[in-house]
């Protein structure tokens, strides 16, 4: 039987496309995976998660089969306005749509999976003939990934958990030892069958995180129940070792084995350990920690080349493990997790793994002289963990707390304003200042970051009513507001540390920048300037 | 007489009307058409504000046209007014003029400029879809068409008018406990917008902008019924006032601080651009209504067949495209660059 499902999540894309609000987002997932069947509503997971993958079909492809129909030189004007290449080609498409035959979902994915490299394309024309405007543009989303509708993987997953009364942690606890079309996955969250079990060597498991310390919080840390390690800033990581199969998943359970193999290879104990992924520097002996900088090089690649993995190695600093060789820990306090941790990387013969210190303190006040002094710039506070607490996933308040260092701080003035989104959409809620610089001539502003968070509705009011009064220039949604050494808004930011930038005039980049404050008392010339700001950038 | 003669038989288009810093030109007759400053004749084709400015010596317009113009700039708005009946031939020198409707705005006009068997015809903004607040266009074949291409693109499919009224009142009926804010050009969009939504049965009263309401006036004046309507003002407060109801605005206002009063709406946009789901998504609509007072690329391509225009002027927009589609069929085509002239407002 044959039915109209594909126009259905083609209408859930769409609307996805178009709400920005979470929880509706939510509940549209939430509807169509309660109202479409086995096995569609897995493969439109899949889909959404970026979990299908169609080797008959690659976006070259689909470019060869547009140039087939359309003027090559009237695609490129359309799609340079358009933007997206799926929205482009389901709108440019010469057909009007044969629909009398709707496509089932399943059905249509099945072909595309069992397609060789010669058929997929064929298979994809003919949908494209039969199928309209939107249907058109969802399976080209399909075939390509990419989806720009605004729906992460861990949306999806809340909606999954949503859809069966659980917890996003158990989806998470599953997720990897289940396949498209999911099926076992759907039943057991309709309570028709038992958790499927991970037929998957080396699963991720959920991560365990940290709350922010509070002030009343102090009283509780001794050091007898809390113990206290550094806080790295690198990448938050899962090793896995199960028998011959090792992964790496980042904290929200994405395999990013690939792009580290060079610690793949050296993850030689058997277990699932947690802790920060670094990039060191290679000295005679062994590494040395590198700089966030050094990191940078390594992140957001796909795959890496050898020269990068030798100037620039990744190794694992472990706290935490939750599976001692096949042995599930998880319900342990942490101090016997602790002494199992330390066993294991003992036995670590690759060099690519070491521990992150317990550190000793009597104090609540020796731990504030370690957090302002740190001895390496890796370090972005303190972790004080409870002694008993066990590995529990999510976050749970009171075993973990984190005590990061102060942000630092800067005065910029204001100088670009933009409007904000959904409910902001009337509020020029997006902000990007500068500080001064010597231009040769005399002084210049000159931007170092953005901001759209950290402030007040009330000061968000103020700010904006500021913004439409002084604006000097206009370009689409983005207002310039005077910025002399008079005339202008001062706004204390807050951010997290600074980096080099050659993508930034400034040649610096903020992370986490945030308005702190604004000073209204402040004339602009006494703004910060940039060589303070220079100071900062870290190694 | 037989070297005049010769003279007007291989008379290129281009002497007959040309584009000069004003806007499009006809020596022989001493006028402008929709020209973007003051002239002593200007030939205007509707009441947009870029092709209709105050200020000219006299103004050629349709009766429609000219109200419109002095609703929105006052009675003075040219030393003197000339109405042109759509149909009727107009003298000007030794150039003809005969104005039809172009079915973009209540009172807009095409216009047929001839001179010597050379016909050019200046389509000023046009559609071809049903509309019910205006005469729809009427295909004059000629020798030159000008023509728009605001929409000249192949990615752009107007969709069926009542489609998108349907999903306007669908959208009411599931989110009842939210105003409606459609953002509709105050010139014939919105009208067009209220006009449809009575057509579907929609009878309760539609709120409107004070941006509106003279020309809602004009319309109802000039025959064409919209209704109860009532100005979107509101005593502090009273957000819950508007739950549920229609508001008609300019698309400016909505992202004004104006909007703010409504609670928690559905911010809808009626426009051609929306047939662009990530510009509806980056302009934070909710609800884009695919409705345009333009041709689209169908229409644009259409009527260029429909005329049989053997060369194609394009006027504003996104005329590369077009050109190159009349290239690939075979009719001489070239862009005016003529400045001033604005895309339907985003």
């Amino acid at each position: 039987m044959i039915i109209e499902r594909m126009r259905l999540f083609a209408s859930l894309l769409d609307n996805l496309v178009l709400t920005p609000q979470r929880n509706v987002k939510l509940r549209l997932l939430v509807d169509y995976f309660r109202a479409t069947p086995d096995p569609a509503r897995g493969y439109a997971l899949a889909v959404l998660t970026g979990a299908l993958d169609i080797p008959g079909v690659k976006p070259a492809m689909l470019r060869d089969l547009v140039r087939e129909r359309v003027d090559a030189e009237l695609f490129a004007y359309s799609y340079d306005f358009v933007g997206d290449f799926a929205e482009t080609v389901s709108l440019i498409w010469p057909a009007e749509g044969d629909t009398d035959h709707p496509p089932d979902l399943a059905e249509l994915v099945e072909s595309l999976l069992r397609a060789s490299r010669s058929d997929g394309p064929r298979i994809v024309e003919r949908w494209l003939d039969a199928l309209d405007t939107t249907e058109r543009w969802a399976l080209i989303k399909l075939v390509t990934g990419g989806l720009r509708v605004g729906v992460s993987a861990r949306l999806a997953k809340q909606a999954l958990a949503q859809l069966g009364g659980r917890e996003i942690a158990d989806i998470e606890e599953v997720w990897h030892g289940v396949e498209p079309p999911y099926t076992d996955l759907f039943a057991w969250l309709e309570g028709r069958a038992d958790q499927p079990r991970s037929a998957r060597a080396a699963p991720f498991r959920p991560v365990m995180l940290s709350q922010p310390i509070a002030e009343d919080d102090f009283a509780r840390i001794t050091p007898d129940t809390y113990a206290a390690e550094w806080k790295w800033d690198g990448i938050r990581v899962q090793a896995v070792r199960d028998g011959d199969v090792v992964r790496l998943y980042s904290r929200t359970g994405d395999d990013i084995s690939r792009a580290f193999p060079d610690l793949v290879d050296g993850l030689d104990i058997e277990g699932a350990l947690d802790g920060e992924l670094l990039v060191g520097r290679p000295t005679d002996d062994g590494f040395v920690a590198g700089s966030f900088g050094d990191l940078q090089q390594r992140l957001n690649r796909k795959t890496v080349s050898r020269k990068l993995m030798a100037s620039h190695p990744a190794f694992l600093r472990a706290y935490d493990c939750l599976i001692a060789g096949t042995e599930d820990v998880r319900a342990m306090p942490w101090e016997a997790r602790r002494r199992r941790l330390e066993t294991l990387v003992d036995d670590s013969r690759s060099g690519r793994i070491d521990l992150s210190p317990v550190l000793a303190y009597g104090s609540v006040d020796e731990l504030r002289a370690l957090r302002v002094d740190p001895p390496d710039p890796l370090i972005e506070g303190l972790m004080l963990k409870r002694r008993d607490s066990v590995y529990e996933a999510g976050r749970p308040k009171g075993p973990w707390f984190k005590w990061k260092r102060d942000p630092h701080l800067v005065d910029a003035v204001l100088m670009y304003a933009q409007r904000g989104h959904g409910k902001r959409s009337s509020f020029y809620s997006d902000y990007t200042f500068g500080v001064w610089r010597d231009a040769g001539d005399g002084d210049e502003l000159v931007p170092v970051g953005k901001a759209y968070f950290g402030f007040t509705d009330e000061e968000l009011a103020e700010i904006d009513r500021f913004v439409r009064n002084h604006t000097v220039n206009r370009f689409g949604p983005v207002r310039e507001v005077v910025h002399t050494p008079t005339e202008g808004l001062v706004l204390e930011v807050a951010f997290e540390a600074l980096n080099r930038s050659t993508r930034h005039k400034s040649g610096v980049a903020m992370r986490f920048p945030r308005i702190s404050r604004l000073r209204w008392d402040k004339p602009p010339a006494e703004a910060d300037r940039l060589e303070t700001l220079v100071k900062l950038i870290r190694a | 007489m037989a070297g005049r003669r010769a003279y007007l038989a291989s008379m290129q288009p281009a002497d007959l009307l040309q584009p000069s810093a004003a806007g499009l030109y006809a020596p022989q007759g001493g006028f402008h058409i929709d020209p973007t400053r003051a002239v002593d004749v200007a030939l205007v084709t509707h009441g947009h504000a870029d092709h209709a400015r105050p200020g000219h010596g006299t103004v050629v317009a349709t009766a429609e046209t000219l109200k419109i113009m002095e609703v929105r700039y006052g009675a003075g708005f040219a030393g003197a007014t000339q109405v042109a009946e759509p149909g009727a031939t107009l003298r000007f020198g030794s150039v003809s003029v005969t104005f039809a409707p172009a079915g973009h705005v209540l009172g807009s006009a095409q216009i047929l400029v001839e001179a010597d068997g050379t016909r050019i015809v200046a389509s000023g903004d046009y559609k071809r879809l049903p509309d019910p607040t205006c005469a729809p266009f009427v295909p004059i074949p000629c020798d030159v068409f000008i023509t728009e291409a605001t929409f000249g693109l192949p990615v752009f499919h107007h969709a069926d008018p009542a489609d998108e009224i349907a999903k306007l009142l669908a959208s009411l009926a599931r989110s009842s406990e939210r105003a409606h804010m459609v953002g509709a050009y105050s010139l014939g969009k919105a009208q067009r917008v209220i006009r449809l939504l009575r057509d579907a049965g929609y009878d309760a009263p539609i709120y409107i902008h004070g941006a509106l309401e003279k020309l809602c006036a004009l319309y109802e004046e000039l025959g064409v019924a919209l209704g109860p309507l009532s100005p979107a003002t509101v005593a502090k407060g009273a957000k819950g006032d508007f739950a549920g109801a229609v508001v008609i605005a300019p698309p400016g206002a909505l992202q004004d601080r104006w909007a703010r009063r409504f609670p928690d709406p559905v911010i809808c946009h009626a426009s051609g651009w929306m047939r662009i789901r990530q510009r509806a998504k980056q302009s934070g609509v909710e609800l884009p209504l695919i409705l345009s007072d333009h041709a689209d690329w169908d229409e644009l391509t259409r009527t260029i067949r429909d005329v049989g225009a053997k060369e194609v002027w394009v006027t504003h927009g996104r005329e590369e495209a077009l050109v190159r589609w009349c290239e690939l069929n075979g009719i001489r085509a070239k862009p005016l660059h003529l400045v001033g002239y604005e895309d339907e407002p985003e």
